[in-house]
């Protein structure tokens, strides 16, 4: 195993040392430990590394991760796994803002709550939140699932485009153009999955609703111009 | 009865004239706001407004084809490890696969490779043509962050944040359902046929001190290598340049309101923002007041048409300047040999602006396979290159009439103003005067 203190070397010497196995199958095992709420901790990693980072992170944790399994072993500032290409991440506590934004693959769990605009304009990512989300989440979200255990906030889904929503408690008020739709058994067994693949248990799925587009606002209509 | 016939006391109203009344006449038949691409139509002050005063009794001139006036230019030298070297002191600016067909990214690549300088991504991402026919090419980070991924940012030549652009500060971007063809909606992981809005604010930050850390992701993700670029739509454009020297830009990119987009509501284009005149001057002495004048490089656009105007910016502080529609024009946008089929379209070569239509007879700016065919890109390439060579011997020209062995030695001093708006714009004097309207000397 890899140890890193960032109390005694640099993120730019972690990030450095991370990125030298850019391109390879190797899946070492990385310990980073003293975080401390710095910014673009294991950024940019493109291999299966297996990096569990001991205490909060700030900023852009895992940023555009790729192939990469990072556990962050405490809460995780703005932008956790922004951009995200594929692998996992998973924050043992909770998430600031636009966790998971403008992501494209991968696994973001996050076991706490996550604060607003949670899934931001995703584009492919999955989602899931033990806990709730705050406002604003899934905002402008294209492709990808995001499941919340907890209850979500104002303005969930607003202009919504493909992406799939799963909320098991309340919703505080959904955003323009995103609507409840039926839950099937196709979306059960799709929602089982990715709890399973979270690793959430004891939650049932028939417990939760979906969410999605009306689609009235994928071509401008002057018939739509108060939903503007 | 004859008095009838003669249309000569006809008198057009100079709040209603024609074109007003057509729009309001439009407005009422359509109930949407007008959309369209190219930049500000309307009078603005201009480099036009802006002589150079020229050698004589107590300047030298440089030999024209004889005495070497350098051209290069370095962008990134503030942290990137690998800063970028111009041949020329023009850059092509960002625009879109999407906006533009494949071929005409290709052209913009191999056009502005052929005289060493670089090209630009655009809301979309990055397409193996542009990367492949781009020697440097600069990345684009947009609050959609269509097609963004950290391959095709290591692939990129230096990234540039865009904040803004000229003829849209604070608005977001938008592309047509009936250009969002199969390849251009999977490039941005959207549905074919939609109309793709693009967000005005970007996702995962929200001021400059946030900007400043994204940054820092950026430079951790590529090592540091990569300059980055901060691009701002002209407007409290010193704030705003001095946020960006802030937030640790290493190229800073102030785009005028005459700057071009592929789509835009009219109001936006002709009514907010600045003109590129007064933008330099602002973003100039920002640099200069935090000591960073040169240190961090600056880029104008907007509006930018001939070595006139290329001096004239650098004559006023800036590095290097960027073209769009200029470059456009170049490839074969608003040509005459199309002119039939502007004419079945409403419009005329000089007058086409419906780059969000995607029905451009010329092949640019277009996602229909039909009519991008038509486009050659070698040609176009070829006519862009030309061009850039044109706008640079201009420049030469008139820094050599200024005594100046390199571009980047124009300076305010040697420009006159020709209208009062302009001297107080670009502060420099009035012709004929040592008066800089707003500057306290006399």
């Amino acid at each position: 195993m890899h140890r890193f203190d960032l109390d005694k070397n640099s993120v730019r010497e972690l990030n450095q040392a991370l990125h030298e196995h850019n391109g390879s199958k190797e899946n070492s095992t990385w310990m980073v430990t003293n975080p401390k709420g710095k910014h673009a901790v294991a950024v940019g990693i493109d291999a299966p590394l297996e990096v569990t980072i001991n205490g909060h992170v700030g900023y852009y944790c895992a940023g555009m991760n790729k192939q990469g399994r990072v556990v962050i072993d405490g809460n995780a500032g703005p932008g956790v796994a922004e951009n995200m290409m594929s692998g996992l991440v998973r924050v043992t506590g909770s998430a600031s803002q636009y966790a998971g934004a403008t992501a494209h693959g991968g696994l973001l769990v996050i076991e706490g709550n996550a604060s607003s605009r949670c899934g931001i304009s995703m584009k492919g990512i999955d989602i899931v939140v033990r806990g709730s989300v705050g406002q604003m989440s899934a905002f402008m979200a294209q492709k990808g699932r995001l499941v919340i255990c907890g209850d979500a906030g104002n303005a969930l889904g607003d202009s919504l485009y493909e992406a799939r929503i799963y909320v098991k408690g309340d919703v505080a008020g959904l955003g323009a153009d995103c609507v409840e739709k039926p839950m099937t058994a196709e979306h059960e067994q799709e929602l089982s999955e990715l709890l399973e693949q979270a690793g959430v248990t004891g939650i049932t799925v028939a417990d939760f609703r979906r969410y999605g587009s009306a689609r009235k606002l994928y071509n401008f209509d002057i018939d739509n111009v108060d939903a503007y | 009865m004859a008095e009838k016939n003669n249309m000569d006391w006809l008198r057009e109203s100079a709040t209603f004239p024609r074109p007003v009344i057509a729009e309001i006449q439009r407005a009422a038949r359509t109930g949407i706001y007008d959309i369209r691409g190219f930049g500000a139509k309307r009078q603005l002050p201009t480099f036009d407004d802006l002589v150079f005063l020229g050698a004589s009794m107590s300047r030298y001139p440089l030999e024209g084809y004889r005495e070497r006036c350098d051209t290069r230019v370095t962008l990134g030298t503030r942290y990137a490890t690998k800063p970028i070297e111009l041949k020329i002191p023009v850059t092509i600016a960002g625009m879109s696969f999407g906006a533009l067909s494949a071929p005409a990214k290709e052209a913009l690549g191999r056009g502005a490779t052929e005289v060493g300088t670089s090209t630009t991504t655009g809301d979309g991402g990055m397409t193996p043509e542009e990367r492949e026919h781009s020697r440097l090419l600069v990345y684009q980070l947009l609050p959609s962050r269509y097609g963004m991924n950290p391959d095709d940012l290591r692939k990129a030549d230096a990234i540039e944040v865009v904040v803004g652009q000229g003829a849209k500060p604070g608005g977001g971007g938008m592309l047509l359902g009936q250009k969002i063809s199969a390849r251009v909606a999977e490039m941005r992981d959207l549905p074919e046929g939609i109309d793709q809005r693009s967000a005005c604010r970007h996702p995962d930050w929200t001021g400059p001190d946030d900007l400043e850390i994204k940054i820092r992701e950026l430079r951790e993700i590529t090592d540091w290598e990569k300059p980055v670029f901060i691009k701002i739509g002209a407007a409290r454009t010193y704030f705003d340049t001095a946020l960006a020297v802030k937030a640790g830009a290493d190229v800073i990119v102030v785009d005028g309101m005459q700057g071009g987009t592929a789509a835009t509501q009219d109001v936006f284009i002709e009514h907010v923002g600045i003109p590129t005149l007064p933008a330099v001057r602002q973003a100039v002495e920002a640099l200069q007041e935090l000591d960073m004048h040169r240190k961090v490089q600056l880029i104008v656009s907007g509006g930018i048409r001939s070595g006139a105007d290329v001096a004239k910016a650098l004559a006023l502080g800036a590095d290097a300047v960027s073209i769009g529609v200029a470059a456009l024009i170049a490839l074969g946008d608003n040509s005459p040999e199309h002119e039939e089929e502007y004419r079945k379209l409403g419009t005329a070569p000089g007058y086409y602006d419906d780059y969000q239509d995607g029905r451009d007879p010329a092949g640019i700016s277009t996602q229909s396979d039909e009519l991008a065919a038509r486009f050659d890109p070698v040609k176009g390439g070829r006519r862009l290159a030309n061009y850039l060579r044109v706008l640079t011997l201009e420049t030469q020209t008139l820094a050599r009439a200024c005594g100046k062995n390199h571009v980047h030695n124009l300076e305010p001093e040697d420009l006159a103003a020709l209208t009062i708006e302009a001297a107080a714009m670009a502060g420099v004097p009035l012709a004929g005067t040592d008066w800089v309207p707003g500057h306290n000397k006399i």
